[in-house]
């Protein structure tokens, strides 16, 4: 039978990682993974922005000499494909695995092995592109990288292999949180937490995961489909053997799409986090909040045309494709509206995380207006393809989803690290982001109606560009500077910032019932909530006193409480895996396989079998890991 | 005086006041042309609705900080003002939308408006075009590169291919772009009401030197288009002077003939651009260098020093070469 | 500022195993069902979207023959048989039962695994050909490397359910894996329309 025991040692005890480095390899805990997650993903944020700083510098003169055409394309592919693969779905997946446990009041996330695997995985697609680029075998055709570009007649060599590689490594990793991320919310939620009542962070990750399960198997067949292409002579995208290179754009945006939404919707759901504590009440119309999350995700699967309108399809169709785009500006609107409102019926706070909020409404508005705007399919012919895209495209991905990111580092960072951010370098760092942000790209709106291409590597003197160019290249440096603010700030504060305690913001969710930073448990006891703000007495910002909780889920082997997915009654405890090293091995395993299969096409074959092997020994049963039934007891 | 009487329209935004110091020559806001202009009024409209809805959202944000607040209306969470509001801009948004939707669809539909009085056929190449002017009478047909020439007033359907990778043909001054893609045949119509030079550039990343794909268009009077056409369906004249006569002879001998073609001369390779009237263009090597004796030289010489990564090799030759081929060359008028 | 805690109830009685959505696993499984559901959806999306490039369809092959690949489809049919029973043997609890059904099924998933060696070589068209040979490779092969995947899971649990401890939460795992062969096999059904009599019903 289940014993009651629930005094804090055992929990330590059962929870504990091995010691040292081991530990540090076979980790399953959710947090200890996510920060790592998290922290990997701003490397490469930063790496992905120096090469933006090169492309500024390349671009501040007219046929300016520092980089040449090829290290140019080099640099913008991976820009491109390392801010949207490496950095922006991975960052945000990475906040989630850390936090929608806790707000869901669990005590890990679904597959914590897969979860660090899923790490894994990630981490080495990214050093493997990173050291490909500096090996001179960067991508080179984009981050969109259209065939015939990107097959082996113009793109010879294995620097577009990689890159499509990089992509399979990155998916499997996104893909595996996806699921990990929709079995939490599904079965774990405190009991109580109906789905009216889940935190709107939490809902909005549930959408993206969604979203991810639906689109990224697009771009991993395009890939897939490029590389033998590339390897084994396949004729998916070649036109004079029955291929279409338009296959592969409709598969790409199919992806592409919905993939900005997954970048964009975690992002929303951290302005609702932010906006509720910080005007002191409860978010108004939450269920029109979270039907606008769903129908933001239903909606991106209908849009993917309109990245091809210049390719000359139906005009019917690319009406259509009009109409949609324009209809997804309804659901952003009602949420910008909603946010206002409970500003304006609140108490507002203006403390850093709300005044990166502030920096997103300026921002991403004017990028979603911008996006109204190329949406027009005769406007769209115009800008298509220039730095009026470039613009709109910064616009949305940093005031829409940068900027609520940096919001949401400083508004759970004391829960992270038990440690407040700097209130001072906070507000001098998101000033000078916020000026930077505009010097740089708000001059790009103008360059592209003037005729200015993207992706070019130089532009001739004398054709108007010059100025705004320069002007361009100096906001960049100003937006580094701001970075670089915020990385001290991050790290300063590890050591020096206030102690936080539980609640420094007095919010509403599970997350800051339990102490920061958590231990690694999460909760001793499992909470039950009734209402929307279970920290709070009421809906506007009155602390709470008490904290339903429920007895009976053992201490003494690693377990959750599942509820049902409805209704969130609780239905199953449920045991969870030790500490392993198998999903490292699993991903060594699995990359041995990527990259034999890129010299070779028999990688694909001989290269299954470490990973058959590896894959059984992570599943094969081990003592402690799994419930008996109580008969056999 | 003519292009400002066009370029008229309802100038509304800020932008467009500081494109009038800008060269209009490549704007997509300073139509010179039937579909550019159909564009232009696209964005006036779009600017107006997107702007207000802008200011309207920033309005709404200084006023939601900076309301005074009283203890009164506090923990009114189902405030049926709300809703309401929320009902309304629901309201707005959508009634605005589908206005944008609309103009957009018919803006579309004029930029397919008219039947094409010339008909031309633009196949993109890495990284250079190749012009070819159509006439039911074959014979009458003839081929130029990165330049085309339109007669203003009338109507040229522009016909797009491929000839390796996607490419786009743009000219904001004329219209919107289009996609040169492998395996398919895309067209767009052209109606310039001004006469004058006019910057087209490749608009889809082609590879190492798509910066530089621009392509020359020269919009003139119907008599002076007539003129120019009838030159270059002629073939190229026989050189007089000594070392043009010379400059045929490497042009022959060396590479040169095997990838491109001299109309008159037995040469008629396709690998690159077409010189029968080289003389008579604007620039060299896709709107690169500027037309002259000069950058000629230099880009025999050197081709991979303007544009590196192009596909046309440094031919070995003595400076003397150079000199007569040069000679030659510019006498191509 | 500190919070009483509150006992409400107490779950020490509920089960530590199941089935169905209420599970950890079973979600897990519809996830990847999704994942690889979406990928032979859009796979097929392609094959439509080649078809209309092409004057007459297959081109550059004849119409590939129906002997093997109708072989292989009543065998994936039967195969719900022997899955079917290892499901249920799994909800009862009965390991005898899981040990004989997952043993049968494996026996059929193997004999599928032959048949489609055959079928491969029936399509009479190699990869390389066209963009037709191409794609019915590419919707073979992912339907093999997915059928392989799961026949190899099943070893696995067969091997556990012999010389490891069978808890309740294997019986869990076992339900899963069958309700993943109804995927492998119906999904193999749509297949076999579109690759096998979309040329003839062109
Ligand atoms: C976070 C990422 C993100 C977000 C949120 C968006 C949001 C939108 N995007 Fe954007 N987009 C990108 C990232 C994003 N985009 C990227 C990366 C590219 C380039 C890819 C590449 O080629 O490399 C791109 C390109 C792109 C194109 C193709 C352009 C081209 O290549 O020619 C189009 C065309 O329709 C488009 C449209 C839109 C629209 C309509 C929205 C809408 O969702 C915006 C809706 C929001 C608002 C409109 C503001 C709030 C609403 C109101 C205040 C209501 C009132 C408003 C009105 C009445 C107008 N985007
Ligand atoms: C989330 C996505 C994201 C982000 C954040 C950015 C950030 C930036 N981007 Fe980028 N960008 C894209 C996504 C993004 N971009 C995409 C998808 C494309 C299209 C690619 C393509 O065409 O294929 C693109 C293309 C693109 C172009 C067009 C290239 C071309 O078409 O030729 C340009 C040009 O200026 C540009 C600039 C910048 C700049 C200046 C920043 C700046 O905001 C960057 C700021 C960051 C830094 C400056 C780093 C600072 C770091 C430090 C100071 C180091 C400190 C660290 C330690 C000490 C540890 N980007
Ligand atoms: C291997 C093929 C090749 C050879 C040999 C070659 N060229 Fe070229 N040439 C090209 C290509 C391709 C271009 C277009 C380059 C571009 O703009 O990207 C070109 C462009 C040019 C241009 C510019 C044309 C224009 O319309 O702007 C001139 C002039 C020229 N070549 C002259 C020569 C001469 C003279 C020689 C011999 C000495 C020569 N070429 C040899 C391939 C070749
Ligand atoms: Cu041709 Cu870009
Ligand atoms: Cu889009």
């Amino acid at each position: 039978m289940a014993s009651r025991d629930t005094s804090i040692a055992t929990l330590e005890r059962v929870w504990a990682d091995r010691p040292g480095l081991v530990g540090w390899f076979t980790t399953v805990d959710h947090k200890r993974v996510a920060k790592r997650y998290i922290v990997t993903a701003f490397v490469f944020f930063a790496f992905a922005g120096l090469l933006a700083l090169a492309m500024r510098t390349q671009l501040m003169f007219p046929e300016n000499r520092v980089l040449g055409p090829d290290r140019y394309d080099q640099v913008f592919s991976l820009h491109g494909s390392a801010m949207m693969f490496l950095f922006a779905v991975p960052v945000m997946e990475a906040v989630a695995i850390y936090v929608v446990p806790l707000m869901v009041g669990s005590r890990n996330i679904s597959f914590p092995r897969l979860n660090a695997f899923s790490y894994w995985m990630y981490l080495i697609g990214g050093i493997m592109i990173f050291a490909a680029f500096l090996l001179d075998i960067g991508p080179e055709a984009g981050w969109t990288g259209y065939p015939p570009l990107s097959d082996s007649d113009f793109s010879p060599g294995k620097r577009t292999d990689f890159w499509a590689q990089m992509i399979t490594f990155t998916e499997v990793a996104a893909l595996s949180i996806a699921v990990e991320i929709v079995a939490t919310v599904m079965t774990q939620r405190a009991p109580g937490m109906t789905l009216a009542r889940i935190p709107l962070f939490v809902w909005s990750m549930f959408v993206t995961s969604l979203m991810v399960i639906f689109a990224m198997p697009a771009v991993m067949l395009a890939s897939t489909f490029l590389i033998t292409d590339r390897l084994v002579g396949t004729q998916f995208y070649n036109a004079a053997e029955g291929g279409d290179p338009l296959l592969w754009q409709h598969l790409f945006w199919f992806f592409g799409h919905p993939e900005v939404y997954i970048i964009f919707v975690p992002a929303l759901g951290m302005i609702s986090s932010i906006v509720e504590p910080f005007s002191r009440r409860t978010i108004v119309a939450y269920p029109a909040m979270v039907l606008s999350l769903v129908a933001t995700g239903f909606l991106a699967f209908g849009l993917w045309v309109h990245h091809m309108f210049a390719t000359g399809l139906p005009p019917m169709g690319n009406s259509f494709y009009t109409a949609a785009s324009m209809l997804i500006a309804v659901p952003s609107g009602i949420q910008i509206f909603c946010w206002i409102a409970t500003i304006a019926t609140g108490r507002p706070v203006l403390r850093v995380p709300m005044l990166y909020v502030m920096g997103f409404f300026a921002l991403f508005v004017l990028g979603g207006m911008t996006g109204v705007m190329v949406a027009s399919v005769p406007l769209d012919l115009q800008v298509h393809d220039t730095y009026f895209v470039v613009a709109h495209l910064h616009y949305v991905l940093i005031g829409g989803a940068v900027f609520p990111l940096l919001g949401a580092v400083h508004y759970w960072y004391p829960k992270i690290t038990g440690r407040m951010m700097s209130e001072r370098l906070g507000k001098l760092e998101f000033w000078l982001l916020f000026v930077g942000f505009n010097v740089t790209f708000f001059p790009m709106h103008y360059l592209g109606l003037a005729g200015m291409p993207r992706r070019v590597y130089t532009y001739l003197p004398g054709l108007g560009w010059d100025v705004p160019n320069f002007v361009s290249t100096l906001g960049a440096y100003l937006i580094a500077v701001a970075v670089l603010l915020f990385v001290v700030n991050a790290l300063k504060s590890l050591r020096r910032g206030q102690v936080a305690g539980d609640d420094p913001w007095q919010a509403s969710d599970l997350l800051w019932a339990t102490s920061s930073p958590p231990p690694p448990y999460n909760f001793a006891r499992i909470p039950v909530v009734a209402n929307r703000h279970p920290l709070w007495a009421d809906e506007t910002g009155t602390p709470a006193t008490e904290l339903a909780v429920v007895d009976g889920v053992r201490s003494d082997r690693r377990e959750l409480l599942l509820t049902s997915p409805v209704d969130a009654v609780p239905t199953h405890r449920w045991a969870m895996p030790q500490p392993t090293i198998w999903p490292l091995w699993g991903a060594l395993a699995l990359t041995v396989l990527f990259v034999w299969t890129v010299f070779e096409e028999w990688g694909a074959v001989w290269g299954a079998i470490p990973v058959a092997i590896t894959l059984t020994a992570w599943f094969w049963p081990k003592r402690g890991d799994q419930g008996e039934p109580k008969e056999a007891a | 005086m003519k292009r400002r009487a066009f370029a008229r329209g309802p100038v509304l935004s800020a932008i467009a006041a500081a494109l009038a110091g800008c060269d209009s020559r490549w704007s997509a806001l300073v139509p010179a042309g039937d579909q550019a202009a159909a564009i232009r009024g696209v964005w006036d409209l779009m600017i107006a609705i997107c702007g207000t809805m802008y200011v309207l959202v920033l309005v709404g944000l200084a006023y939601a900080l900076l309301r005074r607040r009283s203890r009164a209306r506090e923990g009114t969470a189902r405030d049926p003002a709300i809703v309401a509001a929320l009902v309304g801009w629901v309201v707005l948004t959508l009634g605005l939308l589908s206005w944008l939707t609309a103009a957009s669809f018919l803006a579309d539909r004029r930029l397919r408006d008219g039947r094409g009085e010339v008909s031309i056929r633009v196949t993109a190449k890495q990284w250079w075009w190749d012009v070819e002017y159509l006439d039911p009478i074959i014979a009458r047909n003839f081929r130029t590169a990165n330049e085309l020439h339109l007669p203003r007033d009338r109507t040229a359907h522009v016909e797009l291919r491929s000839g390796d990778v996607i490419h786009s043909f743009w000219v904001p001054s004329l219209s919107g772009k289009h996609d040169m893609i492998p395996g398919r045949v895309n067209a767009l119509l052209l109606t310039p009401r001004v006469n004058g030079y006019f910057r087209g550039q490749c608009a889809e990343f082609c590879g190492l030197q798509h910066a530089h794909m621009a392509l020359d268009v020269q919009v003139e009077d119907d008599a002076a288009y007539r003129a120019w056409a009838d030159r270059q369906r002629l073939p190229a004249v026989a050189p007089t002077d000594a070392a043009a006569q010379r400059g045929l002879v490497v042009y022959e001998r060396a590479a040169c003939a095997i990838c491109h073609r001299i109309g008159g001369t037995p040469s008629g390779g396709r690998v690159g651009p077409d010189l029968t009237h080289l003389a008579t263009r604007r620039s060299l090597a896709a709107g690169t260098l500027a037309m002259n004796r000069g950058n000629l030289a230099a880009w025999i010489v050197d081709p991979q020093h303007a544009k590196p990564g192009n596909n046309m090799p440094a031919v070995p030759l003595t400076p003397q070469d150079v000199s007569d081929l040069v000679a030659y060359l510019s006498e191509l008028k | 500022m500190t919070r009483t805690l509150q006992t409400v109830a107490d779950v020490a009685d509920l089960e530590d195993f199941g089935f169905g959505p209420r599970t950890l696993t079973w979600w897990a499984v519809v996830g990847f069902m999704l994942i690889e559901g979406m990928g032979f959806v859009l796979a097929i999306g392609a094959y439509y979207f080649l078809l209309p490039n092409e004057n007459v369809w297959p081109p550059t092959a004849p119409v590939p023959p129906l002997f093997w690949s109708t072989v292989f489809t009543v065998l994936g049919i039967a195969s719900e048989i022997p899955n079917v029973w290892a499901k249920r043997a799994a909800k009862r609890l009965d390991l005898r039962g899981v040990r004989i059904a997952l043993s049968l099924a494996i026996l059929f998933g193997l004999a599928m695994l032959v048949v489609r060696w055959f079928e491969f070589d029936a399509l009479n068209v190699l990869w390389q050909r066209s963009a037709y040979g191409s794609i019915v490779w590419a919707l073979l092969a992912l339907h093999t490397v997915h059928m392989l995947t799961d026949v190899y899971d099943s070893i696995v649990l067969l091997a556990i359910a012999f010389f490891e401890k069978f808890d309740g939460r294997k019986f869990g795992d076992t339900s899963d894996n069958a309700m993943y062969w109804h995927f492998i096999v119906w999904s193999w059904v749509v297949l076999y329309l579109v690759v096998y009599w979309t040329p003839r019903w062109l």
